[in-house]
């Protein structure tokens, strides 16, 4: 085994067992916090593919944003943060199977799959991939159309957000 | 190649000889000679912390006339270390109903957020930890660990002054995160790349300040509210929450906490020279030898420290709704305006010669600061006539 391999199955199951770590902790806080360690192990993962930009980006967006929301969102809406209900509800069985049946599907699929005793493409050294993104993301025959409809989403998010939390009453938020 | 014009290549191929002569395989002798690289970097920055905490001390005491510790060794300079021994034999204190261990790893991964940045410093030009190619976005990144630290502190103590420090300076450094990022990426437009490295190769011809000078201050503004310092000291607001985020903490875990923020305000001040201030670069002197482009790069980054410092001693906190105010409406928007006009300035000069790029970006900085300062001051006299029985500050001044 190289290397590569040995922190590729290091990070991986580290990643699964915080994900299961996510669903299973009965505190609230905990299971935010790991989620951002499981957050971290697909960062780790993308940095492994040589990935640097979707790495970065990862731990920006996900664990500087979104993991710290969750977190203020926990600490604002609930007294007791530990959950004493049960964890599983009766169709977990059928949540079960589902899980199962993909599992034996993709493992069926795979199994035909030749590219398990490839190696990689070397990456040249002169190959900017970050260079190479932002030029795809904003040529008209790249991912331009794609990348634009996902900005007006995400400001139409914006302003419904705005104006959901904007009492015309007061006219000022903070009044 | 001798030792005095690439040191670390040197010693590690020194290394490497030795380690493979120990029977050790080549990769297993890189590895090892990686960490020991990754040892010494971090062994030197701990002991600069330490000194930090004297310059701190001594440049406070300066802007407070007063001289400062001067009892224990010449000008006080052993007095750090007679605080890391109280800090050390201090007793460790976890308070009531604390979760263990969030509360033990925050003062870790808040000194680690700081660390981490060093990877991306060029000290010189061939000594530098990791060239990315993402290095501006690895810089917010270390920072969005530097908030989770913050966050997981406040809320493990227990105690709502610390909760209530960890939400304000978690809401500062969420928002401020965003004209930083956005500012990030105007050296990112003038080098053609996200790599500190890069960046500093391409102030070449001219500091970055010169071309962007309000960008640099918008940077140098986020940086002082992402390191939580006065006037942007919410979290620890000791007039109003004891101490904010880390009431609770004693001894070295207090310790991490305090030095992780000198040494985050030294490596700041570091960054922003780097970014807009050539970084080692100083009239050629880089090109001489190694170790006087670390010597340059130190000294521009305790220039950019100080400038910290004497704002942090200088200004008084803001209101947080001010504060997020003057964030969300003011220095966010401005950024984006900024970085939209430098991006339209550069397509248009670009290939002019460096005289005229290098005035154009000055004067449309200026330009753009100017407006930004008209439209606030019309606004600002706007919102003064609504609210009654204000008088103007001039004529209260006087009475």
């Amino acid at each position: 085994m190289t290397g590569e391999q040995i922190t590729f199955l290091v990070v991986a199951l580290g990643t699964l067992g915080s994900a299961l770590m996510v669903v299973t902790t009965r505190n609230l806080v905990h299971a935010a916090l790991w989620l951002i360690s499981t957050l971290f192990g697909v960062a780790v993962i993308f940095a492994l593919l040589s990935a640097s930009f979707l790495a970065v980006v990862q731990v920006v967006v996900y664990i500087g944003a979104i993991a710290i929301l969750f977190i203020f969102a926990v600490m604002l809406t609930r007294k007791d943060m530990r959950d004493q209900g049960p964890q599983l509800n009766k169709n977990w069985w059928l949540g079960a199977l589902l899980a199962v049946l993909t599992f034996g599907g993709l493992f069926s699929l795979l199994q035909g799959w030749s590219g398990w005793s490839k190696t990689a493409a070397v990456i040249p050294s002169s190959f900017d991939a970050v260079n190479e993104l932002g030029n795809a993301l904003t040529s008209p025959t790249g991912y331009v159309l794609p990348f634009e409809v996902a900005s007006v989403l995400l400001v139409a998010a914006l302003v419904g957000a705005v104006y959901v939390a904007f009492n015309p009453r007061s006219g000022d938020s903070q009044k | 190649m001798s030792f005095w014009n690439n040191p670390l290549k040197v010693i590690a191929d020194w290394l490497l000889g030795i380690f493979t002569g120990w029977g050790i395989s080549e990769i297993a002798a890189q590895v090892l000679i990686g960490f020991l690289g990754v040892l010494l970097l971090l062994s030197l920055l701990m002991v600069l912390d330490i000194f930090l905490v004297w310059i701190e001390r001594k440049v406070v005491s300066r802007f407070q006339d007063r001289i400062g510790p001067n009892r224990v060794g010449p000008f006080g300079l052993i007095q750090p270390f007679a605080d890391i021994i109280k800090l050390l034999i201090k007793e460790d204190i976890t308070p009531t109903g604390a979760d263990k261990v969030v509360y033990n790893l925050a003062p870790i991964l808040s000194m680690m957020s700081v660390l981490v940045l060093w990877a991306v410093v060029p000290l010189a030009p061939t000594i530098l930890g990791v060239d990315l190619n993402v290095g501006a976005l690895y810089i917010i990144a270390a920072g969005a660990i530097g908030t989770l630290s913050i966050i997981m502190a406040g809320w493990s103590s227990n105690n709502k002054y610390a909760l209530i420090g960890a939400f304000r300076e978690v809401a500062v450094m969420l928002s401020f995160e965003i004209p930083m990022l956005t500012i990030l990426l105007i050296p990112t437009i003038f080098a053609g790349s996200m790599g500190i490295g890069a960046i500093t190769n391409a102030q070449e011809k001219a500091w970055f300040v010169f071309l962007a000078p309000l960008a640099a201050l918008i940077f140098l503004i986020a940086a002082i509210a992402e390191l939580g310092r006065a006037p942007f000291d919410m979290g620890e607001a000791e007039s109003e929450l004891v101490s904010g985020y880390n009431i609770e903490y004693s001894g070295m875990k207090f310790g991490m906490f305090y030095a992780g923020e000198l040494l985050h305000a030294f490596t700041y001040g570091g960054f922003w020279s780097i970014l807009f201030f050539g970084g080692y670069r100083f009239f050629g002197l880089e090109q001489v030898s190694p170790f006087l482009a670390i010597a340059v790069v130190l000294f521009k980054a305790l220039v950019g420290y100080w400038v910290i410092m004497w704002v942090k001693y200088t200004l008084m906190r803001i209101r947080i709704d001010h504060m997020l105010a003057f964030n969300w409406k003011f220095l966010t928007p401005l950024s984006f305006v900024l970085l939209m006009v430098v991006a339209f300035m550069n397509a248009l000069l670009r290939g002019t010669p460096n005289w005229l790029f290098v005035s154009g970006m000055f004067l449309s900085n200026v330009a753009v600061g100017w407006v930004a300062l008209e439209i606030a001051r019309m606004t600002s006299r706007r919102e003064r006539e609504k609210v009654e029985g204000l008088k103007p500050v001039v004529e209260t001044a006087h009475h």
